[in-house]
């Protein structure tokens, strides 16, 4: 206990490192929700596959603001008087809205209504006419197959399933499902255009440090379904999307596959759990979904792959437990960025690193025996 | 006792100021919960004790921020011994009673993203403006300002609109007595785009009206029924006017009845606090004007977080807050990359680094922002990430920080004439006197002399300033507490919160040769002379410690400008600090020399004079 103003102050409170999860089996729940309200379509107890629709609702047409007092030259007061439908009338695209004939029929002027829909609007305030399209459907679906455990009245449904579950660090695209298919065993090896071959359509492609920029070229034209990697080179993300990501939320991108990269930027070897997991069960279907979003709560990339194979379900770890002595982890920046290794000791006293920041630092042994000394903050633990 | 219960009638009336005893202030930020200890002394003066931080627990698995809160006031309890939660009731002991509690808690907040508005006006460079401003002000994150005259094609506004999750709607427009017909518009246009609030779609938006007052009864028959409607005072009365105390009032009554009682768990803490939950900026910017309200001079201050900039002026009495919502060290640090370019951050590094390396570097950190520097190499990245973060923000800031526009010929929009004059930024770095900077980052600094160059580097302040920086992040925690007990809060943050960078003189002018720009003569606290000249392209540092004073007088040379006018002298009292003071003679603006060896040369003879980084860096790379 130190003395600080009068106070006694003890030098240490508790730290925790949460990681990137990969499980042989875990019990997947999935809130299916609509944006907005809406019919559900599943009872519990139904079963559902990869595309089962949950729920749908049909969300409001955009509305076309037309500004016809100005258009037609007229006191915005007196728009009435000009129009030829009222609120709530259905129109078609070109149909006469508002306007007048003058100089018997030889001067029309007229405003027409830009889209199918109805009169939602017609303001004397403003002289504008709001036409309303269609309501559109939307759809939810259930993206894994399982079971639905749970409805939520005019939201959406629970489902669940038990599977393989295997996060990533970042992703871009959204919720796709294919086969399973490895590309190489080795996780250090850089997947090049060679690797991909006709049969590796709508299959979920997997291995490597990276896929260079060839290869992500060339799975665009394979047709693969989606790609799960090691890691990428900045420029490549940039030429494959076409613009530069500057802020971690992603989800909506359309390359034409979805992309999750386990380990991070630049070339990363797999971590090979990740890789012996997923090769376990090739030839699978799986449900992959690049969504990544980088704050509390973090949202990362995954890829569930739905098995009944007989593994005892793995408890979740207990969201606040700590790393201790014997924790695997793995170190997430350099100088020792991708080593895998284990917990020797969790130092009280901080300790100054090169940089001269005194940190609450942790010592580990790498893989290969070297004992090294980094910040806690710069390690995740393996949550295998 | 305040509890989660709501027990209004248990809670006693709060301590006079003066028999206070114990503060405790927390900020629940986007990643982390910081709690702050405060005490009084026996002789009476206001101190910090410890901190505690947990990570926030606003998101799923957990969805409540009060275990948070918990969390870092139970690592405060743990280090200090003192108890303040009362398990039992799930709340805060309030008052402290000999034993237990504490006399006043207060928490600022920024989580799940802060505040997030979205403004419209009717003319973008006039109630666009005066909207956007007050909207910032109030601590809000301004997702997009919206304005009859934006040039967007009304189809294109409605998409918008409807693609935006506002937590909240600030609507201005119009003179009073004048013409109501852009404002309505602008509300059907609303109408029919129909928002729906962040939160949650199971209640009414809110949306502050603050425009013509003849339009309001058109504005509450539009927006009255789907909407939580409320109707201020215009915040442009007049043209040559703007009032934006009404509009913030009115939005930080709003963000805690309608927004905050909709984060999860924020209707538990509500009950805990003993003033209502402030946005974190507002907290941070509260404090900027509290230095500014005690030394009396012209501050820029700036917020330097994960996600986003806030600069803070306060340039002779009139406060003004920017938000550069996606310029940041950790989640947003990529697109500081891509605002600034990275041949702009490349060019603050003393050592050969590949682009694409630094691109890939960035990247990691993006997708892992809570990590840490461990190498000098990987601090010196990130110190280039700052100072472009912040150069960034600053020019913001101007863009925001203007003259009114249309008080002065600008009227002839009003009649169908679009002109558009050129922003006139009133930020004079002549005339500002300090610079104060928060943020882990700059607190977090290794060396002292590092957080000085970055706000210098960044900033380019012009003649004698002062540099401040936050010590342990407490600003917003103090600028909350403000509110409440000023003086605990200035004594606190005198001691505790401020450190004293230094001074910085700098004269204004640019440097062409390595020729004489400035002579200085210094009169130290212990009577002795230091003289310095200081050629084009140098920087010199002297020792002067906090709170000690000197007499400097400067001396610029033909074409340099120490705010007296060129070649004028300049005398004037200057304060020390922990870095002590510095003679920066790289010229203002400043120009780092397009030949790579000598841009690398020049950068290590500065690290070098001002000790910025270990030797070791130095023997690697130079």
């Amino acid at each position: 206990m130190n003395d600080v103003k009068g106070m006694k102050v003890a030098k240490e409170a508790h730290a925790y490192t949460p990681g990137l999860k990969i499980k042989r089996k875990i019990r997947v729940s999935k809130l299916r929700r609509l944006p907005v309200p809406g019919k559900v379509l599943v009872e519990v107890g139904d079963e559902v596959d990869f595309v089962t629709p949950i729920a749908e609702t049909m969300i409001p047409g955009d509305p076309y603001v037309i500004n016809a007092a100005a258009q037609l030259g007229i006191e915005r007061g007196t728009l009435q008087e000009y129009m030829k439908v009222k609120e709530g009338d259905d129109v078609k695209e070109g149909d006469d809205l508002a306007g007048f004939n003058a100089f018997f029929g030889l001067w029309k002027n007229w405003v027409k209504s830009p889209a199918d829909g109805y009169i939602e609007t017609v303001s004397p305030v403003s002289g504008q006419i709001i036409v309303r399209e269609e309501p559109i459907p939307v759809t939810v679906n259930s993206y894994i197959p399982g079971r639905v455990v749970n409805v939520l009245e005019k939201e959406g449904a629970v489902i669940e399933t038990d599977a393989a579950f295997v996060q990533g660090i970042f992703g871009i695209g959204g919720e796709a499902h294919g086969e399973i298919k490895i590309l190489s065993e080795d996780p250090k090896e850089p997947i090049s255009a060679d690797h991909l071959t006709s049969d590796c359509k709508d299959k979920i492609v997997v291995g490597g440090s990276l896929f260079t920029e060839e290869a992500l070229k060339k799975a665009l034209e394979t047709g693969v379904a989606g790609i799960v990697t090691g890691g990428i080179i900045d420029v490549d993300l940039e030429s494959l999307l076409g613009y530069e990501i500057g802020v971690a939320i992603t989800g909506q991108e359309e390359v034409g596959y979805t992309l999750i990269v386990t380990e991070g930027f630049g070339e990363m070897a797999m971590n090979p759990r990740t890789l012996e997991l997923i090769k376990d069960f090739e030839g699978e279907i799986a449900a992959i979904n690049g969504a990544t979003q980088i704050r509390a709560g973090v949202l990362r990339p995954e890829v569930i792959i739905p098995h009944g194979k007989e593994i005892e379900v793995e408890a979740e770890e207990e969201l606040a437990s700590g790393m201790k002595p014997g924790t695997k982890i793995r170190i997430i920046r350099k100088p020792y960025f991708g080593a895998l290794g284990a917990v020797i000791s969790l130092p009280v006293e901080l300790q100054d690193v090169e940089t001269e920041s005194s940190v609450r630092v942790i010592e580990i042994e790498l893989e290969g025996g070297e004992r090294v000394i980094v910040p806690r903050a710069n390690v995740e633990i393996l949550e295998t | 006792m305040r509890t989660g219960q709501g027990e209004a009638e248990l809670t006693p009336a709060r301590k006079p100021l003066d028999e206070m005893e114990y503060i405790l202030a927390t900020d629940v930020g986007s990643t982390t919960t910081k709690a702050r200890f405060f005490r009084k002394l026996e002789d009476g003066e206001w101190r910090y004790v410890v901190s505690g931080e947990t990570p926030t627990t606003v998101e799923a698995p957990y969805e409540d921020v009060t275990m948070g809160v918990k969390n870092a006031v139970r690592e405060v309890e743990e280090l200090t011994g003192h108890a303040i939660l009362d398990e039992r009731a799930e709340g805060i002991i309030v008052p402290y009673y000999g034993e237990k509690g504490v006399d006043l808690y207060c928490t600022t907040s920024s989580a799940g993203g802060g505040l997030q508005m979205m403004v419209t006006g009717v003319i973008k460079r006039m109630t666009g403006e005066s909207a956007n401003r007050a909207a910032l002000g109030a601590g809000a994150i301004v997702m997009e300002v919206f304005a009859t005259n934006d040039k967007k094609p009304p189809h294109k506004k409605i998409q918008q609109i409807r693609s935006l999750r506002p937590d909240m709607i600030l609507m201005a427009g119009g003179t009073d007595g004048g013409t109501i017909s852009h404002v309505v518009n602008m509300a059907e246009l609303l109408k029919a785009a129909d928002p729906k609030p962040r939160l949650g779609t199971m209640y009414n938006l809110p949306i502050v009206y603050a425009g013509n007052r003849d339009a309001t009864g058109h504005i509450e028959k539009l927006l009255g029924g789907e909407f939580a409607l409320n109707c201020i005072e215009n915040i442009r009365p007049i043209l040559e006017v703007e009032n934006t105390e009404p509009a913030r009032r009115a939005i930080h009554e709003l963000f805690m009845e309608h927004v905050m009682s909709h984060a999860p768990g924020y209707d538990k803490l509500m009950k805990w606090t003993d003033v209502d939950i402030m946005p974190t900026p507002a907290g941070e910017g509260m404090a900027m004007q509290l230095i500014a309200d005690r030394t009396k001079k012209n501050v820029l201050g700036v917020g330097l977080g994960g996600a986003t900039t806030n600069v803070y002026s306060v340039f002779d009495s009139r406060f003004v807050r920017s938000v550069s919502a996606n310029l940041g060290m950790s989640y947003s640090i990529c697109n500081v990359m891509k605002e600034a370019g990275i041949g702009n951050i490349i060019r603050w590094l003393p050592f050969d680094l590949e682009e694409s390396d630094v691109r890939n570097r960035l990247r990691n950190k993006m997708i892992r922002p809570t990590t840490i520097p461990q190498t000098l190499e990987e601090l010196v990245v990130e110190h280039a990430v700052a100072k472009e973060a912040l150069r960034l923000g600053l020019e913001h800031h101007k863009t925001i920080a203007t003259t009114l526009h249309g008080a002065r010929g600008e009227v002839a929009f009003l009649r169908g004439i679009t002109t558009q004059a050129i922003a006139e930024t009133y930020i004079d770095m002549m005339k500002i006197e300090i610079v104060a900077g928060t943020g882990g980052l700059l607190s977090h600094a290794p060396r002292r002399v590092q957080s000085l160059m970055i706000l210098n580097d960044a900033f380019q302040p012009e003649g004698v300033t002062m540099m401040f920086q936050d010590s342990v992040f407490m600003m917003p925690h103090l600028g909350v507490v403000s509110t409440v007990h000023q003086d605990a809060a200035w004594q606190i943050f005198d001691r505790d919160c401020l450190v004293r960078l230094g001074t910085v003189i700098a004269p204004r002018g640019e440097v062409s040769s390595d020729e004489v720009i400035m002579d200085v003569a210094l009169e130290m606290p212990d009577g002795e002379e230091v003289k310095e000249r200081v050629r084009g392209g140098e920087v010199v540092r002297i020792a002067l410690p906090e709170r000690q004073k000197a007499v400097a007088s400067v001396q610029p040379r033909r074409d340099f400008d120490m705010g007296e006018g060129s070649g004028r002298e300049l005398s004037t009292m200057i304060e020390g600090g922990v870095v002590g003071i510095i003679l920066d003679g790289r010229g203002r603006p400043m120009v780092l020399p397009e030949d790579q060896t000598e841009r690398k040369r020049k950068l290590l003879g500065w690290i070098r004079t001002l000790k910025m980084y270990p030797e070791k860096l130095l023997e690697e790379v130079g």
